[in-house]
């Protein structure tokens, strides 16, 4: 069954956009934002989950999802009040049914049964307790409806349990059906000739038609029932099967099925016409029927009027629907239920929110496509640069025709960069949860406040963004809020709050992760980084760099291990992820107030607006975002510091002066400073430094290609690019040039001098 | 002819159902997110049969059906209502808005085709 396996994975897929749903809409209501819209749109996700899984038989997430989703129905009826502590349990049930739907899909081990009964219960006594009357029906409101004016005759006999067996088919040759449809019946579409149709399927029948009760043509109401059918059905089939067909019109109309032969006389008796025998088919001819019906009658005066134009298509099958009544209809269309009701204004009211129109494409076709795109980025730029060194003129026609196509490939990039872009969101929409957990676990109260969740970002970003994340925020609430106790103590709110941003800042992603807690215990991180051997007794650090120590690999502050931090995964491990997507990490902290993570991440990890330079033959490409300024340095604003390590003034402050071809190993001799251009960039982290190359040929977007996959990393290195000419040139990666690589080739220098 | 059934569902999982159940069956399948949608469907392109939820954002199965058959083309359209229960009062309402049938959810393929069957025209 592949496409039924084809729509479980849909269905799944669903779930994860129902819980996302699901969890926001439970945001607004801890939030205070318990309007009817936002609990119904819970009842309708949860709903939605149970629907699915009923059709898939997944039993338990079935039972779990029904006491979740009567819980909201009360709420939604107004019948149970939505208070915190209701909402506290439904965003714990949520998590469960998140659970449940994981091993619904064989991504997790089984629910703890414990744990879900618990919250079973704790649901169920949410939906019972209380006040109000225990006895609820459960589903009642399953329409969430008020029903008009509607009375379902309760005369009619109703199959009782025990018939089936009391009737043995076999006994059975037939049955007696006598059916007189209401005009109700009518106004919901259904057709007695329909139903007349399936009973054929059932067994020949005998069909006759008692149309005694018509009126006079006067008083006719077209859409009222006015006709008995009486169907003699000759197939020794159980009560019960025939009694299906009238499922749907049992409420709209007189029906008696008794035995045929020996059975009980039927209730609707005749009167004194015989009934017109008519010969079953499977296709009824409805005119000819009426003919006959109308013909039958000679107490309807005007019969042969009304029979003359009696159209076959007409749907009603038993109205004479031509000549007008003159006298005015005294019951005019009660058949149909209220058909012109306005819609209700409740529904017509609600926000409309245009329903984006998506397509799923595998993710591997757009990788494919974007790599084609970047090949032909490539391509054009190869292309461009052959035709600049053929020596066209720059106002030919080709020439101006490869700049419209330059523009366009740039475009279409874009274009493709954007499928691949994602919302933060479903990163952050995990959070939630697990911010509960860890505060639950570490009896600590805490609100996590998220911004900037329609940040868009490369879908590889988003998907490998979750853990570092995760990682920040249980070290936030793990350490760096203090307990209900601490914090009253500090005169702060017993609620701690972390706060999770995103936000697009030059051509890159941030995302900042801050608490309001006790910040970074400097002295302590210090010492323990000295006991630990990784820095120095007697260093010398400033403020930053005790804060950038939590980097260190091996570095770990908490005094015990705890469940949620300390399991041997360190902020290390985060820098190192987050540097292995071209991204940066850094830390501000405020004894008593705070400390706040700042990572800063390209947008994309496939094209890279660059600067082109060179360095001793080597052509390499600076991105652009980082660079700040570029200059040719001048003799007199140059200084070496202890004779060896030059810096450079710019604009009144004194910056490094970093000769990249030396550092990167391309060449022995350092360039002589005014000879070259000097590039001022600036790091994630603020510090700026001067880069010395020989020249800066252009800038250029460049697609990156990833020099681990395709050689090993270097340092110094992000990445490699393809350049036009066809040549390899490297992306150099500008933190650890300034912040590492200076630090260790100004060693060897320091050897030779001394 | 092939017969033409409008599916109204803002679960996907559930549109996705029905499609196939349909389609295996030989219906011609259009499809709606709400009630709204559905309307607007149902003024577009029309149908022989529509198979609607009640759950649903916007417009609930109930404004569309109401909304239906409050249109001259579509009074005696056929409309079946997807329940998740069978009890004889969500019928009796389901009917009162102007529902044609029912099909209680989770639903059998052959059980579905067969209400369609059953009330199509």
């Amino acid at each position: 069954m592949d496409a039924f396996e084809a729509i479980k994975a849909t269905f799944f897929q669903e779930c994860d956009e129902l819980l996302a749903e699901l969890e926001s809409k439970l945001m607004l209501l801890e939030q205070g934002q318990t309007d009817l819209e936002t609990i119904n749109a819970v009842f309708r996700a949860v709903h939605s989950v149970k629907g699915g899984a009923g059709a898939f038989g997944l039993e338990a997430l079935v039972r779990f999802a029904h006491v979740f989703e009567t819980l909201m129905d009360e709420l939604r009826a107004g019948r149970k009040p939505c208070d915190t502590v209701t909402i506290k349990t439904l965003l714990r049930a949520s998590d469960v049914l998140a659970d449940h739907i994981q091993a619904a899909q064989g991504l997790a081990p089984p629910v703890d049964e414990e744990r879900s009964a618990g919250l079973v219960h704790e649901l169920e006594l949410l939906t019972h307790g209380g006040e109000a009357p225990p006895v609820v029906e459960e589903d009642e409101d399953d329409f969430g409806f008020v029903p008009m004016a509607f009375d379902v005759p309760l005369d009619e006999p109703l199959p009782s349990l025990g018939e089936p067996e009391a009737v043995a088919p076999e006994a059975q040759t037939g049955w007696r059906i006598l059916f007189k449809p209401h005009g109700r019946m009518y106004g919901s579409a259904n057709e007695a000739g329909l139903l007349l149709r399936e009973l054929g399927r059932l067994g020949p029948i005998t069909v006759s038609v008692d149309d005694s009760a018509l009126p006079t043509l006067d008083v006719l109401v077209a859409e009222d029932g006015y006709l008995t059918w009486t169907i003699d059905l000759t197939a020794a089939i159980e009560e019960k099967v025939v009694r299906e067909v009238f499922d749907f019109v049992e409420a709209d109309c007189d029906l008696t099925i008794s035995p045929l032969g020996g059975g009980a006389e039927p209730v609707l008796a005749f009167e004194d016409e015989p009934p017109a025998v008519l010969p079953a088919s499977d296709e009824l001819d409805i005119a000819a029927l009426l003919a006959k019906a109308a013909g039958g009658a000679p107490a309807a005066e005007p019969a042969p009027v009304a029979v003359a134009p009696a159209p076959a298509p007409e749907p009603e099958p038993e109205p004479a629907p031509a000549a007008p009544a003159p006298a005015p209809a005294p019951a005019p269309v009660a058949a149909a239920p209220a058909p012109v009701a306005p819609i209700p204004p409740a529904q017509v009211a609600a926000p409309v929110a245009p329903a984006p129109v998506t397509i799923r494409v595998d993710l591997d076709r757009v990788d494919r496509l974007i790599n084609v795109v970047g090949e032909l980025v490539i391509q054009q730029a190869m292309l461009s640069q052959r035709v600049l060194e053929s020596g066209l003129a720059r106002s030919s026609g080709i020439a101006l025709g490869l700049e419209d196509l330059e523009l366009l490939t740039r475009e279409i990039q874009d274009s493709v960069m954007a499928i691949r872009a994602q919302p933060v969101k479903s990163v952050f929409q995990r959070m939630p949860r697990l911010v509960r957990e860890v505060a639950d676990m570490v009896s600590k109260q805490v609100r996590l406040v998220t911004a900037g969740e329609d940040t868009e970002v490369d879908k590889t970003v988003v998907e490998r963004l979750a853990e570092p994340i995760t990682h920040m925020l249980r070290n936030a609430i793990d350490h760096g809020l203090e307990t209900p106790d601490e914090r009253v103590a500090a005169g702060k709110t017993a609620e701690g709050t972390v706060r999770l941003a995103a936000l697009h800042r030059s051509g890159r992603i941030v995302i900042e992760i801050s608490d309001d807690g006790r910040g970074i215990n400097r002295e302590r991180v210090k010492k323990i980084a000295i006991d630990k051997g990784l820095v120095a007794p007697d260093a010398a650090l400033t403020d930053e760099q005790i804060d950038n120590l939590i980097f260190l690999p091996g570095f770990s502050t908490a005094a015990v291990v705890s469940d949620i931090s300390g399991r041997g995964v360190g902020m290390d491990v985060v820098k190192r992820s987050i540097q292995a997507l071209g991204g940066r990490i850094s830390i501000s902290s405020v004894p008593g107030k705070g400390s706040t993570f700042t990572l800063s991440l390209p947008l994309t990890l496939a094209v890279l607006d660059g600067m082109v330079v060179s360095a001793a033959d080597q052509i390499l490409i600076a991105p652009l975002p980082a660079i700040v300024e570029s200059l040719t340095p001048q003799e007199g604003d140059l200084h070496y510091v202890g004779g060896v390590d030059p810096v450079i003034r710019f604009r009144d402050r004194f910056l490094p002066l970093i000769d990249v071809a030396m550092t990167m190993g391309f060449r022995d001799t350092p360039v002589v400073p005014s000879e070259g251009v000097a590039v001022v960039v600036e790091t994630e982290g603020g510090q700026q430094a001067a880069l010395l190359f020989d020249a800066i040929q252009g800038q250029r977007q460049v697609v990156i290609k990833s020099l681990e996959t395709n050689y090993q990393q270097v340092e110094g290195i992000a990445a490699a690019t393809i350049l036009g000419d066809g040549r390899v040139a490297l992306i150099l990666d500008v933190d650890v040039l300034v912040t590492d690589m200076r630090r260790r080739s100004s060693r060897p220098d320091f050897k030779l001098a001394s | 002819m092939k017969k033409t059934v409008l599916t109204i569902d803002d679960s996907r999982t559930m549109r996705d159902m029905l499609l196939m159940a349909l389609e295996d069956a030989g219906y011609t399948v259009i499809q709606a997110v709400d009630g709204i949608d559905g309307l607007e469907t149902l003024a577009a392109q029309g149908a022989d049969v529509v198979i609607t939820d009640i759950n649903m954002p916007r417009m609930d199965g109930f404004g569309f059906i109401e909304g239906m058959r409050a249109d001259p083309n579509h009074r005696t359209t056929p409309c079946l209502v997807l329940t998740t229960e069978s009890d004889a009062e969500k019928k009796a309402r389901a009917r009162a808005a102007g529902a044609t049938g029912w099909i209680v959810k989770p639903f059998d393929p052959v059980k579905l085709v067969d209400a369609v069957r059953r009330v199509a025209a």
